[in-house]
């Protein structure tokens, strides 16, 4: 099943199908482009305007990627000291709970009367992939299987050998799921930022494009600034993914594809 | 709450058959957890040099607590544990004299078999390099020699369970201690298992305190079985089998094994009812 062509041809075949429909939606009614532009013309504005187009993507994905760093920098290192020192973990975690649970969107607006607009929507980007990563690496890191906690007691294992040797790669495969979890909501976080900043009339990455472009009515813009973000999302979860099977694939369920 | 006086009542004269002097010595030993459960009381036993002694009970009856006080794993809340004097001496210049067998592998599934047999010299600060020739022994040891490279997941139950002995013997420890290490194992990888560790405690010469619920394996394996019986858990009574009968194919389908099995089966009956 992994390796059969129609785990790639049925998608895309059903993507294409979809693309037919909406062209053929548009032929059909007549409808004009600043309702629905055909996937052509969206195409096009996409070439026509790349200059501008992928010199915003390049801002978004660099809020995205400098959000995900600061994520898994902090997530991870207040994940270690909560696994340290369970008297943290109760102190801090409803915070950073806190943190989770209130809409980013919501935040969003006062980020940027305090910050400068960058570091605004970096922080929008950078509160929600901090949660993921904290929990998962957490949950990992107290999930040490209790014999090899005692193996490494009785073999006279430090505090800093049980940690390196045993805790971080039990670890791993959780902290993993997180960031996988935290790169898309990364992104996220960078629209919603990008798009609060935006309504200021502020702001160059490509959701500011889309504000942009939604109040000038240039609609195939609007769409070919919508592709370009999926695109950005795909190529990060590509990424992530990858990464993973490169720690994971000699030894983790998860990454083995069902091999036996 | 004062210990009872240690209910041997049952137990055998075993002096002059023991194999070596006492290598370390439970006397009262009593353990209550935080729940309030008692898992030992009032436990008196004796491990010999070079033996290999089985504790055999139900399950509850604190044979594995044993285990894991001698281990150092837990400390006893009543009564003392006495190591043989030079013993005492070695331990405190070589901590990692003991090896340990869980009853699951608990192997590292993102080490190798090389990686996980290389863990306790590894924590000792040994390197690869140094450890190689102990690791290729211990894997030789247990049969698995061509399988240094794999990984824990491509690995049978039985086979997993060889890592774990391996990793155990790979510090060339004086005492193993195993936790019921075959409990999860099929009935043919077990009888293999067996003979392959009596083969390994022959070459090695080394102490094994065993930990099994089944009467057969005690019986096959052991030079001595302490019958434990539970609540409070305590050595009920003790039987001796003769360290140089050979322990083969011929011994299993015996009619003295058969005695034996009864034996030891009536013993443990009698553990069970004493409450």
């Amino acid at each position: 099943m992994a390796t059969s062509p129609l785990r790639w041809f049925l998608p895309l075949g059903v993507l294409v199908a979809l693309v037919l429909a909406w062209s053929l939606v548009v032929k059909i009614n007549n409808l004009p482009p600043y309702v629905l532009p055909a996937p052509g013309e969206v195409l096009e504005t996409l070439i026509e305007d790349r200059a501008v187009l992928f010199a915003s993507m390049l801002v978004t994905l660099q809020t995205t990627v400098i959000a995900l760093l600061f994520a898994v920098a902090g997530g991870g290192a207040l994940a270690l000291i909560f696994a340290s020192a369970r008297i943290v973990e109760f102190s801090l975690f409803p915070i950073a709970v806190i943190l989770q649970v209130t809409p980013v969107i919501a935040v969003a607006p006062l980020m940027l009367i305090y910050l400068s607009t960058d570091a605004a929507v970096l922080v929008c980007a950078w509160i929600v992939a901090f949660f993921p990563v904290l929990s998962n690496t957490t949950l990992g890191l107290n999930s040490v299987d209790p014999n090899l906690r005692d193996l490494f007691r009785l073999s006279g294992a430090s505090r800093g050998q049980t940690l390196v040797q045993l805790k971080l790669p039990t670890a791993l495969p959780y902290f993993l799921g997180g960031l996988r979890i935290a790169g898309g909501l990364a992104l996220i976080g960078a629209v919603v930022g990008e798009i609060a900043a935006g309504s200021a009339g502020q702001g160059s990455g490509l959701a500011f494009r889309i504000v942009e472009s939604a109040y000038r009515l240039n609609i195939p813009r609007l769409f070919a600034a919508l592709i370009l973000i999926s695109l950005t999302g795909i190529f990060i979860y590509a990424a992530l993914s990858l990464l993973s099977w490169l720690a994971l694939r000699r030894w983790h369920e998860s990454e083995l594809g069902g091999r036996t | 709450m004062n210990a009872p006086a240690p209910d041997l009542d049952s137990r055998q004269s075993v002096a002059g058959t023991a194999p070596g002097t006492a290598l370390l010595r439970l006397s009262g030993v009593g353990k209550r957890f935080a729940n309030a459960v008692t898992a030992l009381e009032g436990l008196d036993m004796d491990v010999r040099q070079g033996e290999f002694v089985s504790l055999l009970g139900p399950s509850g009856c604190g044979k594995s607590t044993a285990l894991r006080l001698i281990a150092g794993l837990t400390e006893p809340s009543e009564g003392r544990l006495d190591w043989h004097e030079e013993e005492t001496v070695r331990r405190v210049a070589e901590p990692r004299s003991i090896g340990f067998v869980f009853q699951e592998p608990t192997l590292m599934p993102w080490a190798s078999v090389f990686g996980n047999v290389h863990l306790p010299l590894k924590l000792a600060g040994t390197s690869r390099r140094e450890a190689e020739p102990a690791i290729a022994e211990a894997l030789e040891l247990v049969g698995l020699a061509g399988f240094r490279d794999a990984y824990p997941r491509e690995l049978s139950g039985g086979m997993k369970m060889r890592v774990s002995i391996a990793r155990a013997l790979v510090t060339k420890p004086r005492l193993l201690l195993m936790d019921e290490p075959f409990a999860a194992l099929d009935e043919i990888t077990r009888f293999k298992l067996n003979n392959d560790l009596l083969e390994v405690w022959r070459r090695l010469g080394c102490t094994i305190v065993f930990v099994t619920h089944s009467v057969f394996e005690s019986v096959y394996l052991s030079s001595r079985i302490l019958v434990f019986r539970a609540r409070p858990g305590r050595v009920s009574s003790e039987l001796v089998i003769d360290p140089n009968q050979p322990r083969d194919e011929a011994f299993r389908t015996s009619p003295e094994y058969a005695g034996l099995c009864r034996e030891t089966s009536l013993a443990l009956a009698r553990a069970m009812d004493a409450h």
